[in-house]
């Protein structure tokens, strides 16, 4: 039994098996099986080592003709190390005895190697070591490859165990069995907790080295409410554990009761409450919470889920989808906000020295216009089958906005003159993210229909705290007076120039926030899916009078730690069991 | 079952680098007998003559005196076609 403390990111309680997933850069941790695992140890092995074999001898292939003799000469060497059967019996036995899984086994016995190649006095030798790096990461990468490909390809329940988890990984997972997630790195705002609380699954991020203290098949807590995870919990562990899993159950029961009651204040004022989703099918979970409509629809995953850039097609497909699944309700497509922690595929080999403030979102939209308008054609054909909203991320200078929407109309002059019919009125607003657009909204907010503020980069601009680096994740904070000055002043300039203002960032779904953010005058709300009953239950438990002196009186704060203590207290005696 | 045993010298211009080892070991995996390799000389070393890890790990410059020993039915075909190419440098100049 071993508790490992970490970041609380997604709230739950799931007790299930562990897979472990190691990542191809980093040293392979000592990990030990089960005696009735280690046939199936040596067959990944076996399975590993015909993949690197294919895979080497079809790059041999392509370089015979244009790079000569040379190179094919030492893929031919890799293919001989590859099938030497002295390194297969070495590996095996490895596996065998001291019952390890594949992945240390290959590290243990090539880096025995490595050592002789480097303790030769023959430089050209010695240099080899190289080759024997390569193999080496090649046939881990295939073994690493292959717990991908098994985690596509669930029958149990399981909880995913990583370094990291990337974007593609989280795409590729079969979502009907993984019950939750820990990871090594990341913070409150990484994209496994993001994805993880729009999945309603609990997730602990930021626990150091767990992938080294877990093995693959091991029985795991992960408390998501606590930061807590416990491998090989004791019996004691597990009936309070089982004990607590029932009672929120209870709660969730209770909160369902509200799915189709407004989200209207005790006198009377109305507040619209919207999902944000990652893909289509992410709709039909959100309006079973109560969701109205969907106030964020993140297309990237467009882009992340497959091997090349998704076609015009495509992408109309999955708006047609959406809005067949929303029945008239609302649909607010962000244009592609890629780059930074999210990378296309075309991006992945060009590393940026400082990625959060370089050629992310709609910049990289407008250095590519091919690629941009074939997202915005799709949107505008869309646009005849539902109420479609389009968006702009990232926007920082009016000059920016003046831009997207030149393409917008482009795309728009093309579609007319190909007689393709479209809403030539479509709602066009921004992303308030950035401190610039923030205190320039009174400028911006005669340019759009309205605005959405993204809080998670906003805190991120604002107080200059990478949201993913551990270290420094606990300055992140939405209740930093700073953000809530320019989150105030945003909704002031909305209700001045009559525009809509609504907030689709994290901060918008964390009940703890409700209460300021009415009192501020918000009226559009957009969160995960499993957020609304909770934010309802808060709205619909006050009067906006009250919602308007706590909002007051927290502007006064100049501490964040006053305004969530605040904010705790007077939440609490509100919905005592908001936490 | 029969032996065979022959001695040679390294004689090629870098040694058994990894080419020369390819070659080495694609000789010796067409035979069923087993092929040892010893390296004579300051670090005697052996090695088993149908892995190409081991015998890049030999690390045998050139002068380097080699032993190559086989054990069963074709060792005596084995060791000749070994030891002349050897003998031949591995086809270099």
């Amino acid at each position: 039994m071993e508790i490992k403390k970490g970041i609380a990111v997604s709230p739950g309680v799931v007790i299930s098996t562990a897979v472990v997933l190691d990542a191809e850069d980093l040293a392979i941790p000592e990990r030990h099986v089960g005696a009735e695992q280690v046939p199936a140890e040596v067959a990944r092995f076996g399975q590993a080592l015909e993949a690197s074999i294919a895979q080497v001898q079809e790059l041999r292939a392509g370089v015979t003709a244009t790079a000569g003799k040379e190179i094919a000469a030492i893929f031919d060497a890799h293919v001989g190390i590859l099938k030497d059967k002295t390194l297969l019996a070495q590996v095996e036995k490895e596996i065998k005895g001291q019952k390890t899984t594949a992945e240390f086994a290959v590290s243990v016995v090539m880096r025995r190697y490595a050592d002789l190649f480097h303790k030769m006095s023959d430089r050209y030798l010695s240099e080899r070591v190289k080759d024997i790096h390569d193999i080496e990461r090649r046939i881990i990468g295939n073994l690493i490859g292959q717990k991908h490909y098994d985690l596509a390809h669930l029958s149990d329940d399981v909880v995913v165990i990583a370094h990291d988890l990337l974007p593609s990984q989280t795409a590729a997972l079969d979502r009907r069995f993984v019950r939750g997630f820990a990871t090594d790195v990341g913070g409150r705002t990484s994209h496994t907790a993001i994805v993880a609380r729009a999945m309603g699954l609990p997730a602990v991020v930021g626990l150091g080295n767990i992938t080294a203290e877990v093995n693959t098949g091991d029985v795991v807590i992960i408390d998501g409410n606590h930061g807590v995870v416990i491998i090989n919990p004791d019996q004691e562990q597990l009936a309070d554990y089982t004990e607590t899993n029932r009672r929120r159950v209870g709660i969730d029961e209770a909160l369902a009761q509200l799915k189709d009651l407004p989200g209207r204040t005790t006198d009377g004022h109305e507040v619209t409450l919207m999902a944000n989703i990652e893909v289509p099918e992410g709709i039909d979970e959100a309006l079973g919470k109560g969701a109205q409509g969907v106030g964020l629809y993140r297309t990237e995953f467009l882009y992340l889920t497959r091997p090349t850039e998704p076609t015009e097609e495509e992408h109309y497909e999955a708006y047609a989808d959406s809005l067949r699944r929303l029945k008239g309700r609302p649909l607010v497509i962000r244009t592609l906000d890629l780059g930074a922690d999210k990378f296309s595929q075309s991006k992945q080999q060009s590393p940026e020295r400082n990625p959060f403030l370089g050629d992310r979102s709609i910049r990289m939209c407008l250095h590519d216009i091919p690629m941009f308008k074939r997202q915005l054609r799709a949107i505008m054909r869309a646009s005849t089958q539902g109420d479609v909203r389009i968006m702009f991320p990232m926007i920082s200078t009016l000059m920016e906005l003046r831009q997207a929407k030149m393409v917008l109309y482009d795309v728009m002059e093309d579609l007319e003159d190909e007689g393709v019919e479209f809403r030539r009125d479509i709602p066009i607003g921004m992303m308030i993210e950035v401190p610039s657009a923030a205190l320039m909204a009174d400028s911006f907010a005669k340019e759009v229909n309205f605005f959405s503020i993204g809080t998670n980069d906003l805190i991120q601009y604002t107080l200059a705290v990478d949201r993913t680096n551990e270290k420094v994740a606990g300055l992140f904070c939405p209740a930093h007076p700073a953000v809530l000055k320019l989150i105030r002043d945003v909704i002031r300039v909305g209700q001045r120039h009559n525009i809509s203002v609504s907030m689709c960032g994290e901060m918008a779904g964390e009940p703890l926030y409700t209460l300021l953010l009415l009192g501020l005058g918000l009226t559009l709300f957009s969160m995960n899916g499993p957020d609304v009953p909770e934010v309802k239950k808060v709205i619909r438990s006050t009067t906006m009078e009250h919602a308007r002196q706590v909002a007051r009186r927290v502007m006064s704060f100049d501490s964040e730690r006053q305004v969530m203590h605040f904010l705790r207290e007077e939440t609490r005696k509100l919905v005592p069991e908001a936490f | 079952m029969p032996t065979a045993s022959i001695e040679v010298v390294i004689t090629n211009s870098h040694g058994l680098h990894t080419r020369p080892v390819m070659q080495f070991v694609d000789i010796a995996s067409r035979f069923a007998s087993e092929i040892k390799v010893h390296k004579g000389g300051s670090e005697p070393a052996d090695a088993d003559g149908k892995s190409v890890m081991q015998m890049i790990i030999l690390a045998a410059e050139p002068g380097t005196p080699l032993r190559i020993d086989a054990e069963g039915a074709d060792a005596a075909e084995a060791v000749s076609q070994l030891a002349k190419l050897v003998e031949d440098k591995f086809g270099e100049e």
